[in-house]
């Protein structure tokens, strides 16, 4: 929690004036028994009207004075939440956005939404209540003992046992059904669980005839959750009625004692009424902190995980030195005995890969489900670091380049074909901010795009709906090809991305792509051995090792896997 | 929601909770006793303050016969108040539970059609969440609405008997805190839709960005991401903090008039009690009823709503319950046993949509142990041939026969554990491999289940998982590879082996090499047995008895590959594109 509290600053004013606020609301509240008090002994006893309408103005003027204060409060606290929660939405965003591709595949794409949506509500929530409670309830218990002391210390004293008590009986309560509620949380995950498999396994489920099994674990899952919430019920049950006899065991206590000491003329009448208001008074704000304790819990669950995304660092760090390689230099791209770990513990996704390739050659990568052939190319424009060997493009280590540098040299587009929301102009533009339509539009030939472009109503104006739901799989891939074609980058790498097309667009694209700048370097990342049999170098992997590195020929004739993928495929 | 539909749903809620009958009738008494109780204890204590007048003159027998009273019903009224809470407990976990289980079992049942047209997320959350959201409104709907109204009548007549006017008093100011309440309320709702607008542009914008974080890093486009993500968060402040602060005032707001209700009722009482109209322990009676008597009436307003918000999630969940199942298997319904596999397809229409048009006359005729293959580009709607097979969707007119028999006139599960089916949509149960392999054949030794995992080339990469066959899979298959779970699936099938089988064959997620184990594996589990294979490979197609060529839904040719070849139609022209040279 300590470390997110920076995110308050330029907040300290209403973080100091809200609870203040709020305490002279209490204060004021305060003094209400105590007036009531005085009507009862000086108004009613000596009968003086005027005295008891005075006393009401007071009232009144207390009742005003309250509000405006606790609106102040209010404001204060809820400036002060708002602030926070989007000060620090804003330090994740931008966090999340130097995090390397090994902390986004580690904390997972949907931990980090829910971190920034749900968790820093909760957060926002904590801050809120806690400006305008943690303070003003104890305060008003406390100040309600204070005032009993001062009207007598004697019958004073009941304070000082029943609110420990009090607190004792809630907090023992809340301390005993929290980590049960955590449970019940749990068994509802269960359920929700069972009831997600069975809507996206319906087919499988239907043609195992398993609905019965289904039902079975459901309805088991259903009762254990229904035995837990009955369970932590029967004991939060116990929490108002409990609390309802200690303040009236406290009250009977004071009019007991009270009746003692108006008997020996110590206090009045009045005074004793005053006493047992007090009481009550209590009992509302220790329930209304029970409340607040649970927020705070809850708060407190959530700092704890948003805390875990601020303390992974990203592990590509930018060099002191930055520097972009010499675009003269012979090899454009240099793996020496490059290994990768994605996890210390786990296995090595590749190693040892050793290749060199010269500006303008197109590269073919070949090999079977995860042999390594994406994080190959992902060492490229160093979304990862390798655990071992060097990458150097133009000749200069890619850890020691300006990464945005690096980047820009380097067009690359994934597996998954994703576009954003906004025009087709904007998707393609966040490859070149001011592309020209001319470019966009070469690009879209390159690309194999244009025709159904030009087909759709607005051109390049054509909304995109998130993550490009209104185009088929096939043009998503090409939109994505265009994005990266257009930076015209040194190094274009097409990570598989030729999957949705069907053969006579995929070759379509591959000729055009020859017919790019020469000097542009290409992979080609593919089960298919079709879409790589023209390439330069062909670099088959197996098992993340290079099993041979050659043309096709050399390798229909040399290399044992290759001949097998190939023959798979053309039979 | 109308009037006339809240009752509807109200009616039904009632159905469910008949069961706990005994326990509303309990849990009524009990809130009635609590809440009389409650209210006479104050009249009690103001008593015995009657007792208490001055210096010499306070009668302590009096005072010890109503603390002893005092202590009495206090116990009572705590253990009243207890086995309430028990009682509406046991309803509302009772009904939420009866209901769950009601909707998961139509879930079962119902036909596919609902379930691929309906969003899984939302079923969920009516499931799950709505179901919770009704639980916490009843219960807090329930307890809240019955003792509130209780305890404002009883407040009422205990005034009443106590001092009239004063009562008048009290009746008269209670209500500006309902009108105050209910005008923050509305006036607070736009700026709350605004703000959950606001919040959900940014929470689109955070899935776009967050969700595909490489992709933005690929482009370096991370400041730019910001910039546009500050600028909702921006107007996300803006709004929030006039939402939460005013519908924070609500609370200051009723407090300020309860403090007008106490003044109100001090001057008058005040003013009564000297010309002796009430007695001083009376007035202090009073001024705790005032607080009592507006406590239920600033609660009312948020049980409305929160009545209102339950009735509409059970109005949700009821609707998913009402909803029509598939049809039921026919009674004389025939056990298909050990079937031959000779299938018929006799003048087939289907359709999704009633408007669209989709497999119009279709006639297919597959003679035992016989190989289909279905071809077709991505999306061409080859999936729906696999529905009807598996009667996941009913055909609208014409029938298909299995060895003769309509598939309607078959008992459903013994017609689909008839086909052996592998999707090329990978699903796996969270459990162990082993339970997920057993689960057509739930009495497998190991021995057959090792040998089952074995011929479709799993076993080996099971094996070299940390516990082997008992290795737990999270939801989806968690880490394993799309090509793992594709052999788990595979290996699912082998183990029961039904005379007939469906696969799609896999295309990217297993590289060529592991396909061409799979596919030795696929000629010993279809040698004798009908199929129908989603095929891409040429090799498969090729030794297909027969081809069906789709295209946009429709089956638009079929036949033998060089008959199709012949017709230099659709298939001719899909099989030359292939082998375009570059």
């Amino acid at each position: 929690m300590k470390s997110l509290m920076k995110y308050l600053k330029g907040y300290e004013k209403e973080c100091i004036l809200s609870p203040l606020f709020k305490m002279l609301e209490a204060t004021f509240e305060l003094f209400v028994p105590l007036v009531m008090a005085a009507i009862i002994d000086q108004g009613i006893a000596n009968g003086d009207k005027s005295y008891i309408i005075k006393m009401c103005f007071v009232l009144i003027t207390l009742g005003v004075v309250g509000l405006t204060c606790s609106l102040t409060a209010q404001y204060f606290a809820a400036k002060a939440a708002v602030g926070f929660s989007a000060k620090l939405r804003h330090a994740l965003f931008q966090h999340i956005g130097t995090l390397s591709f090994s902390e986004i595949d580690r904390l997972g794409t949907s931990t980090l939404i829910t971190r920034m949506t749900s968790d820093v509500n909760q957060l926002q929530n904590g801050v809120n209540l806690v400006l305008r409670l943690l303070l003003r309830s104890p305060f008003v218990v406390l100040g309600a003992m204070i005032m009993a002391f001062t009207i007598d210390i004697k019958s004073a004293f009941v304070f000082v046992v029943v609110i420990p008590v009090l607190f004792l009986v809630v907090f023992a309560i809340m301390y005993i059904t929290i980590p049960m509620y955590r449970k019940v949380q749990q068994r509802l995950d269960h359920i929700l669980k069972i009831t997600r498999e069975n809507l996206t396994g319906v087919r499988v489920i239907r043609a195992f005839n398993n609905e019965n099994n289904e039902k079975k674990e459901f309805d088991a899952g259903n009762e254990s959750l229904t035995d837990m919430q009955l369970h932590v019920g029967r004991i939060s049950a116990v929490m108002n009625p409990l609390s309802y006899c200690v303040i009236n065991a406290g009250a009977v206590a004071l009019i007991y004692s009270g009746a003692l000491r108006v008997d020996a003329g110590y206090i009045s009448q009045g005074q004793v009424v005053a006493l047992v208001n007090y009481m009550s008074q209590i009992l509302v704000e220790v329930i209304k902190l029970a409340n607040l304790i649970i927020t705070v819990t809850k708060a407190f669950a959530s700092a704890g995980r948003v805390r875990t995304v601020f303390d992974t660092k990203s592990s590509v760090t930018e060099s002191k030195s930055p520097c972009s390689g010499e675009e003269n230099s012979e090899y454009v791209v240099e793996f020496r005995n490059v290994s990768l770990k994605y996890h210390e513990t786990g296995e090595e996704a590749i190693s040892h890969i050793d290749f060199r390739v010269k500006r303008g050659q197109t590269v073919g990568i070949i090999g079977g489900t995860g042999c390594g052939k994406s994080s190959v190319v992902h060492l490229i424009p160093r979304f990862y670091d390798a655990t071992e060997g060097e990458v150097i493009v133009n000749g200069v280590n890619v850890k020691d380049w300006d990464t945005e540098k690096l980047r820009d040299a380097v067009g690359i587009v994934l597996q998954k074909a994703v576009l954003f929301k906004g025009s087709i102009r904007d998707n393609i533009r966040w490859g070149k901010k001011d592309a020209t339509d001319e470019e966009i539009y070469r690009a879209l030939d390159i690309s194999q795009s244009r025709e159904f472009v030009e087909n759709k109503e607005n051109k390049l104006d054509e909304m995109i709906e998130q993550e490009g739901r209104n185009l088929s799989g096939g043009q998503r891939q090409r939109l994505t090809i265009a994005r990266a074609v257009v930076k015209e980058p040194q190094i274009l790498i097409l990570d598989d991305s030729a999957s949705a097309l069907d053969f006579a667009t995929d070759a379509r694209l591959r000729r055009s792509l020859k017919k790019m700048d020469k000097s542009t370097t290409v992979f080609i990342v593919s089960q298919r051995t079709s879409s790589i049999q023209h390439a330069d170098m062909i670099i088959v992997l197996d098992d993340g090792k290079i099993a041979m590195i050659g043309t096709h020929e050399e390798l229909l004739e040399r290399c044992n896997e290759y001949r097998e993928i190939h023959n798979s495929q053309i039979n | 929601m109308s009037q006339n539909s809240s009752t509807a749903t109200l009616r039904t809620v009632l159905q469910y909770t008949k069961k706990y009958n005994v326990y509303i009738i309990l849990s009524l008494v009990l809130a009635a006793v609590t809440v009389a109780f409650t209210l006479y204890i104050p009249i009690l204590t103001g008593d015995a303050v009657d007792y208490i007048i001055d210096k010499g003159l306070v009668n302590f027998d009096a005072i010890f016969s109503i603390i002893k009273k005092i202590i009495v019903l206090v116990f009572i009224t705590a253990a009243a108040q207890w086995l309430m809470n028990i009682c509406n407990n046991r309803i509302t976990y009772g009904v939420v539970r009866d209901i769950r289980q009601k909707a998961f079992e139509k879930l079962e049942i119902l036909p596919l059609k609902y379930i691929d047209s309906h969003s899984h997320g939302q079923i969920v959350s009516k499931i799950i969440a709505d179901a919770d959201t009704f639980a916490d409104g009843l219960l807090m709907g329930f307890t809240q609405l019955f003792t509130g109204v209780l305890t404002i009548f009883g407040t009422l007549i205990f005034m009443l008997t106590v001092n009239a006017k004063i009562t008048l008093v009290v009746v008269i100011i209670t209500p500006v805190s309902l009108v105050v309440a209910s005008f923050i309320a509305k006036s607070t709702y736009s700026m709350f839709r605004l703000q959950s607008e606001t919040r959900g542009e940014q929470t689109a914008l955070i899935n776009e960005m967050i969700g595909n974080q490489k992709v933005v890093k690929a482009f370096g486009h991370e400041a730019e991401a910001l910039k546009q993500f500050d600028e909702i968060n921006e107007r996300l402040r803006k709004c929030s903090l006039k939402a939460i602060f005013f519908s924070s005032t609500t609370n200051p707001s009723t407090r300020f008039v309860n403090s007008l209700v106490y003044t109100g009722v001090g001057i008058t009482g005040a003013l009564i009690a000297i010309s002796g109209g009430i007695s001083v322990g009376q007035l202090s009676c009073f001024l705790s009823y005032a607080n009592q008597y507006t406590k239920p009436f600033n609660e009312i307003s948020g049980v409305v709503t929160e009545l209102q918000n339950a009735l509409a999630c059970a109005a949700g969940l009821f609707e998913l319950i009402e909803e029509k199942p598939q049809i039921p298997d026919h009674e004389d319904a025939v056990m298909l046993d050990a079937a031959k596999g000779n299938i018929e397809l006799k003048d087939v229409y289907f359709s999704y949509v009633p408007k669209k048009k989709l497999i119009e006359n279709f006639n297919l005729r597959v003679g035992s142990g016989k190989r289909v293959a279905i071809v077709g580009p991505t999306g061409c709607g080859k999936s729906t041939v696999i529905n009807l097979l598996m009667r996941f969707y009913d055909v609208d007119s014409g029938k298909i026969s299995v060895d003769g028999i309509d598939i309607r006139e078959v008992l459903r599960s013994s017609l689909r554990s008839s086909y052996g089916m592998v999707l090329q949509e990978t699903w796996l149960k969270e459990g162990t491999i082993r339970e997920n392999l057993m689960m057509g054949k739930k009495d497998a030794t190991d021995e057959e289940i090792m040998d089952a995992a074995k011929a479709s080339h799993a076993h080996s990469f099971i094996m070299r998982l940390k516990d082997g066959y008992d290795t737990y899979i999270t939801e989806n298959g968690g880490s394993l590879s799309q090509g793992q779970k594709q052999l788990l699936c595979i290996a699912r099938v082998m183990l029961c082996l039904p005379p007939m089988l469906i696969l799609d064959e896999a295309t990217s997620s297993i590289d060529t090499r592991t396909e061409l184990k799979i596919q030795s594996a696929f000629a010993t589990m279809m040698k004798g047995r009908t199929s129908f294979i989603v095929a891409h490979r040429l090799s498969t197609i090729k030794e297909a008895d027969i081809i069906l060529v789709m295209k946009d839904g429709n089956i638009v040719e079929q036949g033998k590959h060089e008959e199709l070849l012949r017709l230099n139609g659709f298939y001719a022209n899909l099989y030359n594109s292939q082998f375009e040279p570059v």
